[in-house]
């Protein structure tokens, strides 16, 4: 890891573990918090769509069938604990379903089936009323306490999720690094190629759907525990299209751009929409300055902005006059 | 025992035959040459062996085991391995990771999530010397983006003897290159040890009559003329269809 590099991780360190204090307010690091959660979410889906190339709109299914798993079963009267393992468990195993219907098409098939299953969901959350509550939702009445650590208060809770958040990071980190996050992208460039070259192209996709399932189902839990309170409207098509929003705007397959991506969105929902009523009409406003401006999101495009500022501002390179007839 | 052997391949897509009852047999260590018009049906005979496209009749061996029903990936762990007419590397990566993509996908790494793919040397170290192979040792970190024609057409060949084939197979290798290029190719295939056979699709007659010992002149689908090259050229059903006499 490059010196730089090095710095710059500390330094985003230091500001996410100073965020409550340099915060005007509780209802910032509420942000923060909901910023961190989604761009759990929006890693989750950057795993398939950025890294796997399988753009999914039925991810805030999975998303929500995490969320009522958890207050299904905390209403039942089991721990939080078993709450957590059982919600991680259904929604890889959802995903797991979903992943063998859909990953028998790519590209727009891919799309339409994920589509078409997050609906389903979307539907049974509003009328499976016995289960789900229908419109009016489940409520949750505590959130865990890890080693006694009450978990209450807005900052506690900022910091638990900074906590997971960092796991998944790392996970992630570690994740496209290795042979197997090669081999996901192998995918994405030339699956007919990489097929031929030995690969378990259907598998290594399942695989990554997994995956993206099982950091999809700890974004939704944090979701629900944040908000103890879980409706329909989580499972929504317009929930699965602001992650993939996320992931495009901030940069797909880059480990930062979701983290952007979801912080993009966050502020905007949440903090301009105070000031301007008109907030969606800005945010798509923004997204299509992104696609025009910076095609690859917002952090490679940063990036290539950097280089080229560099490049220019260096001014042009020197010529070196060259031995037409080098070694005589 | 032969090193592959096609036995009564047919195919058609829709009404047309694109190959017809075509038999082949390879001897190990030979070096075979497919050649025909366009059209004739030699680059879907390549894809049916390597199981890109399902036949729809014959059968496939490789070293005397059937591997019609196999799947491609299933007979690149066997030992075939290809080159494409069109150029498939993986354009956002270095040279180096493409020849090591190309070691991965036999290597039971691929499946690990828990370590760094850039510090597996011994891997990485197979690639360079794989690179080196065909004279790209020194544009191992260049990106793929970067480099000529030429130098992807070797790129491709360095990941095919990269995975150590018994079978490889060549899909027009020369195509698009120039002279000096053609020269440099001509020389890499001519190293490949004889424990490797051959079979290649070329249209450029001067260097690939000068390679193969025994020839194969497919048209429409049709395996018409084989033999050696003087029996080939000789024929008049070849100079009447292909040489155009």
């Amino acid at each position: 890891m490059s010196r730089a590099r090095l710095v710059a991780i500390l330094a985003a360190l230091a500001i996410l573990i100073a965020a409550p204090y340099w915060l005007p307010g509780t209802y910032y690091v509420n942000i923060a918090t909901q910023i961190l959660i989604y761009a759990i979410f929006a890693l989750g889906m950057d795993l398939l769509l950025g890294y796997g190339g399988l753009v999914s709109l039925g991810h805030a299914g999975l998303f929500g069938v995490a969320s009522y798993a958890i207050a299904v079963v905390l209403a039942a009267g089991w721990g939080h604990a078993a709450a957590i393992m059982l919600a991680l468990i259904v929604t890889v195993a959802t995903t797991a379903v979903f992943a063998l219907m859909s990953l028998r098409a790519t590209g727009i098939g891919f799309l339409m089936i994920t589509l078409a299953l997050g609906q389903i969901l979307w539907g049974l959350a509003y009328r499976w009323i016995s289960v789900t509550n229908g419109d009016n939702g489940l409520n949750i009445s505590s959130r865990p306490a890890p080693f006694g650590i009450d978990l209450n208060g807005a900052s506690a809770f900022y910091y638990a999720v900074l906590v997971v958040f960092g796991l998944v990071f790392a996970a992630m980190a570690l994740f496209v690094a290795s042979p197997f996050g090669a081999s996901l992208r192998g995918t994405r460039d030339q699956p007919r190629r990489m097929d031929a070259l030995g690969y378990h192209v259907w598998m290594i996709r399942f695989c990554a759907c997994l995956f993206s399932g099982l950091l999809t189902a700890i974004a939704g839990i944090l979701f629900v525990y944040y908000n103890q309170f879980i409706s329909p409207q989580a499972l929504a098509l317009t929930a699965s299209a602001e992650v993939v929003l996320m992931v495009i705007a901030g940069g797909a397959g880059t480990l930062l751009g979701p983290v952007v991506g979801a912080a993009l969105v966050v502020i905007m929902k949440n903090v301009v929409s105070a000031y301007i009523a008109r907030w969606n009409f800005m945010l798509g406003a923004i997204f299509v300055a992104i696609v025009i401006l910076m095609p690859e999101g917002l952090v490679p495009g940063t990036v290539r902005f950097a280089r080229w500022a560099r490049k220019t501002l260096a001014g042009p390179v020197p010529r070196v006059a060259t031995d037409p007839e080098p070694g005589r | 025992m032969t090193a592959l052997s096609v036995r009564g391949l047919e195919k058609s897509f829709g009404g047309l035959r694109v190959t017809r009852e075509v038999n082949l047999e390879v001897a190990p260590g030979e070096r075979r040459l497919i050649i025909g018009p366009n059209g004739a049906g030699k680059t879907t005979l390549f894809n049916l062996i390597t199981g890109e496209l399902r036949p729809d009749g014959g059968s496939i061996l490789l070293f005397d085991r059937d591997l019609t029903r196999d799947t491609s990936r299933r007979r690149a762990h066997l030992g075939m391995s290809r080159t494409y007419q069109i150029i498939t590397l993986f354009p956002r990566d270095t040279l180096l990771r493409n020849v090591t993509m190309s070691l991965l996908g036999l290597h039971r790494m691929r499946w690990n999530p828990l370590v760094r793919l850039d510090a597996q040397h011994q891997l990485i170290e197979q690639a360079r010397s794989a690179l080196d192979r065909v004279g790209l040792g020194h544009l191992a970190a260049r990106p793929l983006s970067e480099t000529s024609y030429g130098e992807r057409r070797r790129v491709e060949i360095a990941m095919a003897l990269a995975q150590n084939p018994k079978v490889l197979l060549l899909d027009e290798p020369f195509a698009g290159l120039s002279v000096e290029e053609r020269r440099e190719v001509q020389k890499l295939l001519a190293d490949i040890p004889r424990d490797v056979t051959i079979v290649m699709i070329e249209h450029d007659m001067d260097v690939a009559l000068g390679f193969a010992e025994r020839i194969s002149v497919m048209h429409f689908g049709e395996v018409i003329v084989e033999g050696t090259r003087a029996e080939v050229v000789a024929n008049p059903r070849t100079r009447e269809i292909y040489l155009g006499e």
